[in-house]
């Protein structure tokens, strides 16, 4: 039978099976074979909430859900024309996310009564075989046996063998998209060294995976996906949380501050605490608090004793330093606040993403207590934002907040490599003890031209002087209950933060018109999908501008000018409207709000239909 | 060459802002203990930083000069441990109350004992809310009567020392806002101890608790209510001493020196975890027949690795085994490719 070689743009695939099957490194392999053959792409892994649910079940499967492509892809895919389950759960738990007429790679020993029953299929009915999948194309394979006859004389056991299944699923998707072996035999030998039979054991399985397509003759079509037209350059595979982690390593690196880590685990954070664990060799402290107070309030101390104190979590945890947030306001020290968001309220969806916690950010303090933020709108933009949090911390004395979340935490794309030399300068605005003295006595308080004090250390010879939570009188920071005073420090405070719009870059629109009749303007791990809608609305011919804005207080200086050229504002949000409450405050322009709170990303479709909704003309 | 270095006085460890606890407060006491101790030891005021949570005896660095920071309300510990963390040769005072460290603070106050960050505790116990105006605090004796209490407290008070034992402290003292001299004693000691030092001192609040410890800072009760503890010496308390402390197995009780000798008392042994176990029990209501005295004096310290050491080691252990990271490869990771 001849075998057809058709020519895809693009491809998303959607490995699924048990938290055990190693679904998870078959899709990491698959994405840097697919990143070394030049395909753009964006991954984002599905992890069940529960840590060991029971085998077989919808709440213990895992996925891995990749895009890839020989055009710009800046989302993981709303669907898949691929959806590979090793067992009836994973096929329950996934379906509705595979695109009509796609192809399920069904492993069919996962189908068995034992499997169905525990994926609570009705009657044991299996959905391979009862006609229910009709208009998928269904390719079942009885993965298990094949991997236990080519293992057979492996003298491996019965568990080790079934260890290797995933590797059977690579070997044949590989064949299936026209992909080289060599990384991944280069991934095994590495990762087994020194033992041998597990060495050849799984490269006996991922070849027989690849042969099966060749020789199977169920399969008439491979497919391509060439090249994508990337810029040239070094690229590697970065995910949120470790590009958060590099950023605060790399502030502290440039600034000559030593990084403090003060955190309390917590979902979906956790990760930039292991990272950072690892990189001690860079000088980093990590502190692992008794509680998410503890923790803040020591990253604060570490400020005040000269290091570059940075906290994070997620919502609840947030929630609970907000008094020492209102602290390191009056305090005006630097403190980074990393807050990668979950779905709340309360414990919410912990493995679940949203953008809710933004006015928590703005607002969540008692009194007057404004704090810059920040946030990511892209895995590799993780790195710098984080950045940019610590300049702005450092520079302007002040806590900063930077905003990530569960999708771009745990996703990943390719992040062209840049070096230190790149890298914006941080200076610490440190005092100079010479430059005080009897008539010109030290003033804890007194500002500069950015509205910005200076940073004296304890150890700091003559400079002794005292900080807390009472109010200061101006500049000399001494406890003051003067009426006027506080009004005065106040405003002070506000203007220091109003201050820093001078110090960052002005908005631009990413992509679509410059002027039209409807911008999109959105924030955080909203930009993905919001430039695809876009792309797509313009080759279709609407006026339609993206805007993204990762600097959220201060806004940048000319966004009110912006969105202004516009006829109408939509604003996508992954929660029930915040940012819009404060554009429509700030500019009072009718923004329309896009809303989506399922603890999921949107599809780009749905920011589509929307600006259909909502435009009348088209270009002609 | 040489400098002529002026001696510090222990006015020159007060600063210009006027102290506002009420007057006849226990506070004006202990600050004038440690500004002269200060004076004592040549404290370095540009190397000592005072911390603390919320309530009066948290006003305490405003009035210290030398650094200092008013912290939020329990939390005086957590801001300690990152500062020492960071700074590990500061010279830091802990200053807080029993609302503070024992109530709102509860957790970070065993957190900071057991990881031993080298620092000075002096809790100010007044067994009462001073600064929200008289309730009860979780040292307060139960059935107290206080604003918040009309009819009485109904709970059990915490043991501050027994406490600070069981969450592994390495020094644990008490002294008493009445008494300078003790408490000059037991500030050198505390300021010697290499780890945290925790000293409760019992401080009379004459606004809202006023006598809280009368029975043990009064002349007409002292005598029989407390018991110095020194090293090496036997436990003897009551007028001219003619009381003692037996153990009978672990038992402690109090005999009459007419019908006991001295050989046969408790010889006290502060590196001795059992005995201060049972000495931090001491924790009788002296009206009661028979009671305990209240022990005053160090009741344990021991040797063990402070917290920042053991961090700032094992980043200086890394880095010399690892060498010191290079930024580039970290940006760059382990695996790139090439597009061309």
């Amino acid at each position: 039978m001849a075998v057809v070689n058709e020519i895809k743009q693009d491809v998303t695939i959607l490995f699924a099976g048990d938290s055990g099957d190693g679904i998870q490194l078959t899709g990491g392999q698959f994405t840097e074979t697919a990143a070394l053959l030049g395909n753009d792409i964006s991954t984002f892994p599905n992890f069940p909430a529960e840590i060991r649910a029971p085998q077989g079940t919808v709440a213990g499967v895992s996925g891995f859900q990749l895009h890839f492509g020989s055009v710009k892809v800046y989302t993981p895919g709303d669907n898949c024309d691929v959806l590979v389950v090793m067992n009836a759960a994973a096929l329950k738990s996934n379906i509705h996310n595979l695109k009509k007429g796609g192809v399920i790679i069904a492993n069919s020993d996962g189908f068995d009564s034992k499997n169905l029953r525990l994926a609570k299929y009705p009657n044991e009915s299996n959905p391979i075989t009862d006609g229910s999948l009709e208009g998928f194309k269904i390719h079942e394979i009885d993965i298990t046996k094949i991997t236990r006859e080519t293992l057979n004389n492996s003298g491996l056991g019965v568990k080790a063998v079934d260890r290797s299944k995933n590797m059977f699923v690579l070997g044949f998707l590989y064949w299936m998209y026209n992909r080289p072996l060599e990384n991944t035999i280069k991934f095994i030998e590495q990762k087994f060294k020194g033992k041998q039979d597990l060495i050849d054991s799984n490269l006996a399985v991922l070849k027989a995976g690849y042969n099966y397509g060749d020789t199977a003759e169920a399969f008439t079509t491979r497919y391509e996906v060439k090249s994508a037209d990337i810029p040239k350059g070094e690229y590697r595979n970065i995910m949120g949380n470790q590009a958060t982690a590099i950023a605060l390593v790399a502030a502290a690196q440039k600034s000559g501050l030593e990084l403090f880590y003060g955190t309390y685990p917590i979902t979906p954070a956790s990760d930039i605490l292991h990272y950072l664990a690892k990189y001690k060799n860079f000088g980093v402290k990590t502190y692992q608090a008794e509680d998410e107070i503890a923790a803040v309030c020591a990253s604060l101390g570490s400020s005040y004793a000269g290091g570059l104190g940075v906290t994070a979590s997620s919502g609840p945890g947030i929630a609970l330093k907000g008094e020492a947030f209102g602290l390191g306001v009056m305090f005006e020290l630097p403190l980074v606040i990393v807050n990668v968001q979950r779905g709340g309220p309360s414990t919410g969806l912990p493995t679940k993403t949203e953008q809710a916690d933004l006015l928590q950010a703005l607002y969540g303090r008692n009194g007057e207590a404004p704090i810059p933020v920040v946030a990511a709108a892209s895995p590799k933009d993780c790195f710098y934002m984080a950045y940019e949090a610590c300049r702005i911390a450092v520079e302007h004395m002040t806590p900063v907040f930077f905003l990530s979340d569960g999708y771009i935490a745990n996703g990943s794309e390719p992040w062209e490599v840049i070096t230190e030399d790149k890298l914006q300068s941080i200076t610490p605005n440190r005092v100079n003890v010479n430059d005080y003295n009897a008539e010109n006595p030290f003033k804890p308080y007194k500002r500069d031209e950015k509205g910005v004090r200076k940073w004296a250390i304890p150890g700091d010879k003559n400079l002794a002087h005292r900080i807390g939570g009472l109010e200061k009188e101006n500049e000399t920071g001494n406890v003051s209950y003067d009426a006027d005073n506080h009004e005065i420090m106040v405003k002070l405070r506000q203007e220091k933060v109003d201050k820093i719009a001078d110090y960052i870059p002005l908005q631009t629109i990413d992509s679509g018109v410059e002027s039209g009749e409807v911008l999109l303007l959105s924030w955080g791990s909203t930009y993905g999908v919001v430039k695809t809608a876009v792309n797509q609305l313009i080759d279709e011919g609407f006026s339609v501008g993206h805007a993204h804005v990762r600097y959220l207080n201060p806004l940048p200086k000319n966004l009110e000018e912006i969105i202004k050229r516009f006829d109408k504002v939509i604003m996508p949000e992954m929660n029930n409207g915040q940012f819009i409450k404060v554009i429509r405050d700030k500019f009072l322009v009718p923004a329309i709000g896009l809303n989506k709170i399922k603890g999921l990303p949107f599809a780009t479709q749905e920011i589509i239909d929307k600006v259909k909704e909502v435009a009348t003309k088209e270009i002609a | 060459m040489s400098e002529t270095v002026e001696l510090k006085k222990a006015k020159d460890y007060a600063t210009d802002q006027d102290v506002k606890w009420c007057p006849g407060c226990g506070d004006y006491s202990i600050l004038k203990q440690v500004q002269s101790v200060f004076a004592e030891l040549q404290v370095e005021i540009d190397n000592t930083v005072f911390i603390s949570g919320i309530g009066c005896s948290s006003r305490f660095p405003y009035y210290m000069n030398t650094y200092g920071m008013h912290s939020i309300h329990g939390r005086a510990p957590a801001f300690a441990a990152g500062l020492k963390s960071t700074n590990p040769n500061l010279n830091v005072w802990l200053i807080t109350g029993d609302g503070d460290s024992m109530s709102i603070g509860g957790n970070h106050f065993i957190h900071l004992l057991r990881r031993n960050v080298n620092l000075n505790v002096l809790l100010f116990n007044n067994e009462i809310y001073g600064l929200t105006k008289g309730q009860y605090s979780p040292t307060s004796e139960k059935g107290k009567i206080t604003k918040s209490t009309p009819f009485g407290s109904v709970d059990h008070p915490f043991n501050p020392l027994a406490l600070a034992l069981g969450a592994d402290a390495t020094f644990v003292a008490r002294s008493m806002d009445r008494d300078p001299k003790h408490m000059r004693e037991v500030l050198l000691k505390a300021e010697q101890h290499q780890g945290t030092s925790m000293v409760e001192i019992y401080q009379n609040c004459n606004i809202f608790n006023d006598g809280a410890f009368f029975t043990f800072t009064e002349k007409e009760t002292k005598d029989d209510t407390v018991l110095f503890l020194e090293v090496g010496k036997p436990l003897v308390f009551g007028k001219g001493g003619n009381k003692g402390i037996v153990l009978d197995g672990f038992t402690p009780k109090v005999v009459s020196l007419d019908e006991y000798s001295v050989n046969d008392l408790w010889i006290h042994d502060d590196t001795d975890r059992v005995k201060a176990s049972i000495l931090t029990r001491f924790f009788d209501d002296p009206r009661q027949e028979n009671a305990l005295p209240r022990p005053f004096g160090v009741f344990y310290r021991e040797n063990r690795s402070v917290y920042e050491t053991e961090l700032i080691d094992q980043v200086q252990n890394i880095i010399s085994s690892k060498g010191p990271g290079k930024l580039n490869d970290l940006l760059k990771g382990n695996s790139t490719w090439i597009v061309e």
